[in-house]
């Protein structure tokens, strides 16, 4: 009821917690050897991994009839026996393995497997200085202590020889502070050293992760891709089109949060655009201004300028193509344009499905509009707009990228 | 704007400096830049860029952002007092916004990525020689994003916090890959206007004091 000791026994024995319990409170009574025992157990005893269900409030009305057995077992027994330094004795015992209990507990196994990360060989040590709950641990740790040298100090003051009474204790406390002062000078820096040791120790791994990192990246990627370029060196497309392939990515990864094509206007337009890069070896140039969520309109319109980024790598015979795309409050906008050869309206677009389908009639679809501007040997600009969902624009919310 | 005419060329080339760490690199834009300008010197460091440039009086410095011993921007602060006739212009791999508005709040006039073509680095490094500002699409996106209405952002200053509707519009033909010329077309202006537009915006970025600047400013430890 305390810390569960009895229950715990009950259950390991097979014999109701009551009968733990009373026989318990009974043996108090002998030196406070019931005491003596709930301290010892509870010290020694393995701790039950929690289980899900949540134990029931102590109740500390409960308590009161143990208490009271416990109080007439020891008043009988005092009448009987007399009130011996023996029995004093037992309580200071039980104090001192109350105290060495919250020590020890403080280090129970999973714990411990928690410090062995730190410093393998001294837990304690690690207790000390590992960063997270190195508080409780050392409030703990001191009343613990405090127990253990109160329970000493009673006991040697009960069977010092001298009997000098409270003054020789008094001494004996000052000289074990004075002492433990002395232990806390020599240790201190070993402590500090240690902890700073640890720290440093934690920098270097995230380092050497970091390294990890960067070097798989470069030999997944950038080697893998000059040996690339090196086998295709006499075909000047495919060259161009590794590099940028290449550039793209390690700028992505320098440069940019990662953001799901799924979920983000300007990742999936940028997708669009890399894809396009990589099949056509052209480069696009992309600013976005803004972003928004991905929605099906906003997704048919990243389509489409997808689909007219392909008409100008295929038709416009440049090998770079402007993409701008703006989020505003009340429109996106998205424009392809190339500096290419061009063509008349007029004249081509019925033969051109990509155009009629694909473009504009896709943003008509999604309650948008696609205007394209060409002219032979003028290049050619492809402008969609699609006013914007209600919900979800979060205009110029995010850098250009 | 500052014409320290060098005898020797009669049809007058800008004397060029480059510094940036990578050896190859640098071989790379003085082969490229050859035909157009003067490549008057070279750099592999913050010190030696700091007592070259200050030998060769170039026009125009293409700087590299990433350096070891602070990079373009320490350069940028050596320099900018004592030379405020040296224009600046940043030339970097890196995409990443707080190099980008880093730079040019120390006082870069422009940010243009390593993948630009010859003719556009000649164009851009030409403009930036004549006082006016060269933003790349990236830039001109990001200026758009950190300048970008919201409602949960105080406007200190709102002549250097806020753009104009008509710097929104040419950073946004910027962002699509128009050239000044195709942004004058398309807004019905003067090539000069569109100048004078890119100017002010670069003027409020190094200014203002929006908190998404700061911030990328910050994020590096650069204010």
């Amino acid at each position: 009821m305390i810390a569960g000791v009895a229950s715990g026994l009950a259950r390991h024995l097979g014999v109701p917690v009551l009968a733990v319990r009373i026989a318990l409170v009974v043996l108090l009574g002998f030196n406070g050897l019931g005491l003596l025992l709930y301290a010892a157990f509870w010290a020694v005893l393995p701790q039950q991994a929690p289980t899900g269900d949540t134990p029931p409030r102590r109740d500390l009305a409960m308590l009161l009839p143990f208490a009271a057995i416990g109080i007439g077992v020891v008043l009988l027994q005092s009448l009987a026996f007399g009130d011996g330094p023996a029995g004093t004795v037992g309580w200071l015992i039980a104090v001192i393995a109350v105290g060495a209990g919250v020590i020890w507990h403080q280090s129970d196994p999973s714990r411990r497997g928690h410090w062995a990360d730190n410093a393998s060989q001294t837990p304690w040590l690690a207790a000390v200085v590992a960063e997270s709950d190195r508080r409780s641990f050392l409030f703990r740790f001191i009343g613990g202590g405090v127990l253990v040298a109160v329970g000493i100090i009673g006991v040697v003051a009960i069977y010092s020889p001298t009997r000098g009474g409270l003054t020789s204790v008094f001494n004996g406390v000052i000289f074990a502070l004075v002492g433990l002062l002395g232990v806390g000078v020599v240790v201190a820096p070993l402590l500090w050293r240690t902890f700073s040791q640890l720290r440093t120790e934690r920098e270097a791994r995230i380092r050497e992760q970091e390294r990890a990192e960067l070097a798989a990246m470069i030999h997944d990627q950038v080697l893998h891709t000059l040996a690339l370029i090196q086998r295709n060196s006499t075909d000047i497309k495919e060259v161009q089109r590794l590099a940028r392939g290449q550039e793209r990515s390690l700028r992505n990864w320098l440069y940019k949060p990662a953001a799901s094509p799924t979920e983000k206007f300007a990742a999936a337009l940028e997708q669009a655009a890399a894809e396009v890069e990589d099949t056509y070896a052209i480069t696009v140039e992309t600013v976005v201004v803004g972003d928004t969520e991905c929605d099906d309109r906003v997704a048919a319109l990243v389509a489409a300028a997808r689909e007219a980024l392909v008409n100008a790598a295929r038709h416009a015979g440049v090998d770079t193509v402007s993409l701008y795309a703006e989020v505003e409050a009340d429109e996106l906008s998205v424009f392809v344009r190339d500096r290419g050869a061009g063509f008349e309206m007029a004249g081509v677009e019925e033969s051109r499905h990509g155009v009629r389908g694909s473009i504009i009639g896709r943003m008509k679809r999604h309650g948008g509009r696609a205007d394209i501007r060409s002219a032979p040997g003028d290049g050619t600009e492809v402008r969609l707009t699609l006013p914007a969902s209600r919900e979800g624009v979060t205009a110029g919310k995010e850098t250009a990228r | 704007m500052t014409d320290p005419t060098p005898e020797s060329a009669q049809p007058r080339r800008l004397a060029v400096f480059l510094v940036d760490d990578h050896a190859m690199f640098r071989a790379g834009v003085r082969a490229e830049l050859g035909a157009h300008v003067e490549v008057v010197g070279e750099a592999s460091s913050v010190a030696e860029a700091i007592t070259r440039i200050a030998a060769t009086q170039p026009d125009v410095v293409l700087l590299d952002v990433h350096m070891p011993d602070g990079g373009g921007r320490a350069v940028l602060e050596a320099m900018r007092r004592s030379h405020p006739q040296v224009k600046f212009l940043a030339l970097s791999v890196s995409d990443a916004a707080e190099d980008v508005i880093g730079l040019i709040r120390a006082g870069a006039r422009g940010y243009v990525t390593k993948t630009i073509s010859p003719d556009e680095l000649a164009a851009a490094i030409r403009r930036v020689a004549e006082g006016d500002a060269v933003f790349s699409p990236r830039l001109a996106g990001f200026v758009l994003d950190a300048f970008a209405a919201r409602p949960d952002v105080p406007i200190a200053d709102p002549e250097l916090d806020q753009l104009t509707n008509r710097e929104r519009e040419v950073l946004r033909l910027l962002a699509r890959g128009y050239a000044y010329k195709e942004i004058a077309k398309e807004l019905y202006i003067s090539i000069k206007t569109v100048e004078t537009h890119v100017s002010n915006v670069l003027r409020k970025l190094q200014m203002s004091n929006r908190y998404e600047l700061s911030r990328w400013a910050a994020d590096r430890r650069l204010v």
